[in-house]
């Protein structure tokens, strides 16, 4: 089985400081992977890495085969949905709109987008008279479900989400992580994931990437990582997050 | 409707000759009230000659229509001898008519013989004054160090003004500056200033019943008005040249004076002045209809609303696409904000006169000017308003795989359309306002009686001017805002409310 994204020696640094070392990483393909680590340890530069926003000064980045450079990203970012923190929803657009936006600029016909739209609204679960709604106008929570909505318009075969409940009200995010759980699972695409949050990463993800200064500690199930740590730093890091009782029962 | 048009046609057709056989030729005046009479005196004695005239008044001062007559622009207008040689010709020739003509002829100018009256610069004080300080000379007011003079910009910098009067007298005194000559006699008979420069011929040296000082150290030279004209006019309209020479030796400086306190303290227009000139002197009858007030208001409505259009138009056209490159590339952009900034620090009269020697008098370079001058607030506002867009956004535009062109289409336009129609907004209001200068310069529009009003003291004709003005900015702002409504999206609008 090929990786859907394949990184070999790829780094990346910020006017002289290493954001990323040389990192080789494959990631597999229908299944759900989560960048962990703590603040400013390179997770969402990889991320961004992978969709061609920001290129590798050395090494490379291969989507499906493909390297992801200037002129293949493009092309490439159509066959990726992209999710971040505060849904990046363009304010003069309806919902409806947004979600739209590249399919209506691709030419499709009126009636498959708006098949398309009711579609994701219901795997979204976003209420349809919020869809001639603009984003100032509903909430935090409604906004990731659109944002959603535009990431997979175009039926791309990844999901790429940055900290994608990371602005939420703890009870608006704990509905929210319950509906992407189910919705990953029923689309059965490569989802990469970005979170701080060990719980959320062990809850999504089948795969775990913990980074700690733009290098990759360790690699694996949340099992893995609470069993088996392969240096202190990762022990201490799962150990310092609260309220993770449940999931480290739940694998144990 | 076929028929119309070829009937039309063959009208225009018949027409040509008749209007080809009647020269047309354009005289021009400055900006103050003697030129402008004997301008229209010129006019009448070119129509009684056969020609087509037409006359752009008060066109501004020497620089202007000496450029305008060099260029074609005008074909003649009333200069004054002491001017052509220190101003026109910086002093290269003796001050004698044929050496002065000589000198005019290698530039492609004739002139005509002198008219009579001789127009020099003085200095002036209120009877009162002149009795506290005891002056009855220029050479006199050495010994006042503290007074307050107001000089005529035209007289404060040229060769033969200022500079040279004080060299020549030793004058002390520091508080010396440039006032509109028309203002400066209000300034004096109020009190407020204690010496101006005058023409001698003014209708206002009698009014105030002002003390002209000697010139005891013989400064000012000869200013003898006469007529330059364009050499080629003795081949284009030879009776024109010849009508004018008839008015050498009629007009004396009474003669003069008696025409500028017409306009000037009776208020009568000085088509009329002229007129009545021609009649009494030459026994010219001439036609004089005077325009109604609604009608000269339509006019110079539509004159303002088109120097506004066509240049706003054509500044949004080129500052919305140089906003964007300079929000694209941070080196050229600010290469760009720094052109158009520099730009915009540019005295509105001097960038007025740098265009005339390029764009002619009239709209032209008044469209230019006013172009110029709407460039930088659209400019600004589209670089900031597409740079402000937040990273997340224009990250996520390009995420979504749209191209460069798509997302400035479909995501930073419409995002920045709020801050680029402020911009617009700006420069539609300031073109408004600054497109009033542009009668200077023969554009027209509200500035004409606003001009005329402030040369002729007439607080009536002032308002005529800068009501309409204030109104039309106030119309164009309200235009704005409606359009902000129609153009900004909703979505937008929300999001700055909350």
């Amino acid at each position: 089985m090929t990786a859907m994204f394949a990184l070999k020696d790829a780094a990346k640094s910020f006017a002289g400081k290493t954001a990323l070392a040389p990192i080789t990483l494959a990631i597999a393909p229908g299944r759900t992977t989560a960048l962990i680590g703590p603040s400013g340890c390179g997770k969402s530069t990889l991320l961004r890495l992978l969709i061609g926003l920001v290129e590798p000064d050395e090494g490379e980045v291969r989507f499906d085969g493909t390297a992801v450079d200037r002129a293949s990203a493009p092309r490439l970012r159509r066959r990726m949905g992209y999710v971040i923190q505060d849904g990046g929803l363009f304010p003069h657009l309806t919902a409806r709109a947004n979600a739209a936006l590249m399919a209506r600029h691709l030419g499709w016909p009126r009636a498959a987008i708006e098949e398309r739209i009711a579609a994701l609204a219901a795997l979204t679960r976003l209420p349809r008279d919020i869809l001639d709604r603009y984003p100032a106008e509903i909430s935090g929570g409604q906004r990731q479900r659109v944002s959603l909505m535009r990431a997979l318009m175009l039926d791309p075969e990844v999901l790429l989400l940055d900290e994608p409940l990371g602005a939420l009200d703890p009870i608006v995010r704990y509905e929210l992580q319950t509906d992407l759980r189910d919705i990953f699972r029923s689309l059965e695409k490569t989802v990469v994931l970005v979170t701080h949050d060990i719980g959320e990463a062990g809850y999504f993800a089948d795969t775990l990437v913990l980074l700690r200064d733009g290098r990759i500690v360790q690699e694996g199930t949340l099992a893995d990582l609470v069993h088996r740590p392969v240096e202190p730093f990762v022990e201490r890091f799962v150990t310092a997050q609260r309220g993770l009782a449940d999931v480290i029962a739940q694998v144990s | 409707m076929r028929r119309v048009l070829l009937a039309l046609l063959v009208a225009i057709a018949l027409a040509l000759p008749a209007m080809a056989a009647a020269p047309e030729l354009r005289v021009g005046s400055k900006k103050f009230t003697e030129s402008v009479i004997l301008g229209e005196i010129a006019v009448r004695l070119a129509v009684d000659a056969g020609a087509r005239a037409t006359h752009r008044r008060e066109l501004g001062g020497t620089r202007i229509l000496w450029q305008a007559l060099k260029a074609g622009e005008i074909d003649l207008y009333v200069e004054y001898s002491g001017t052509l040689v220190q101003e026109i010709l910086g002093g290269r020739v003796a001050a004698d008519d044929a050496a002065l003509a000589a000198a005019l002829a290698a530039e492609g100018i004739g002139m005509t013989r002198p008219l009579g009256f001789n127009n020099t610069y003085a200095i002036a004080v209120m009877p009162a004054t002149a009795e506290r300080l005891g002056a009855r000379a220029i050479s006199d007011l050495i010994r006042h160090p503290a007074l307050r003079i107001r000089f005529s910009e035209e007289f404060l910098n040229r060769a033969d003004g200022w500079p040279a009067l004080r060299a020549r007298y030793g004058l002390p005194q520091a508080d010396v500056r440039g006032l509109d000559h028309d203002l400066a006699y209000r300034g004096l008979a109020a009190g407020d200033i204690d010496a101006i420069d005058v023409y001698t011929t003014d209708a206002e040296i009698a009014y105030y019943g002002l003390r002209v000082l000697a010139d005891d150290r013989g400064h000012f030279p000869h200013y003898g008005a006469l007529v330059v004209y364009r050499l080629d006019l003795r081949d284009r309209a030879p009776g024109v040249v010849s009508a004018l020479d008839r008015l050498a030796g009629r007009i004396d400086e009474t003669t003069m004076a008696r025409l500028n306190a017409k306009a000037k303290i009776e208020r009568v227009a000085e088509a009329r002045i002229a007129a009545d000139f021609v009649a009494a002197s030459f026994r010219i009858r001439a036609e004089i209809t005077e325009q109604e007030l609604v009608r000269r208001l339509w006019e110079r409505t539509l004159e303002h609303l088109g120097l506004v259009a066509v240049s706003l138009a054509a500044a949004i056209i080129v500052a919305i696409p140089l906003g964007i490159l300079a929000a694209r590339l941070a080196r050229l952009g600010q290469a760009i904000l720094a052109v158009v900034g520099v730009v915009q620090t540019v005295p509105s009269l001097a960038l007025l006169v740098f265009m005339i020697p390029v764009f002619g008098i009239g709209a032209g370079p008044a469209i230019v000017a006013l172009f110029l001058y709407s460039l930088l607030p659209i400019v600004r506002n589209t670089h900031a308003g597409i740079t402000d867009v937040p990273g997340p956004l224009a990250e996520s535009a390009q995420a979504m795989g749209l191209s460069p062109r798509a997302r400035l289409r479909l995501v930073e336009l419409p995002i920045a359309s709020r801050a680029i129609l402020a911009g617009i907004k700006t420069s539609a209001v300031i073109n408004v306002g600054t497109a009033t200068l542009g009668a200077l310069i023969g554009a027209g529009g509200y500035g004409q009686p606003i001009l005329t009003g402030i040369r002729l003291d007439d607080t009536a004709l002032i308002l005529e001017g800068a009501v309409p003005a204030a109104l039309l900015a106030l119309i164009v702002q309200g235009a704005f805002d409606a359009a902000e409504r129609r153009l900004v999206p909703r979505g937008l609008r929300l999001a700055a409310e909350r």
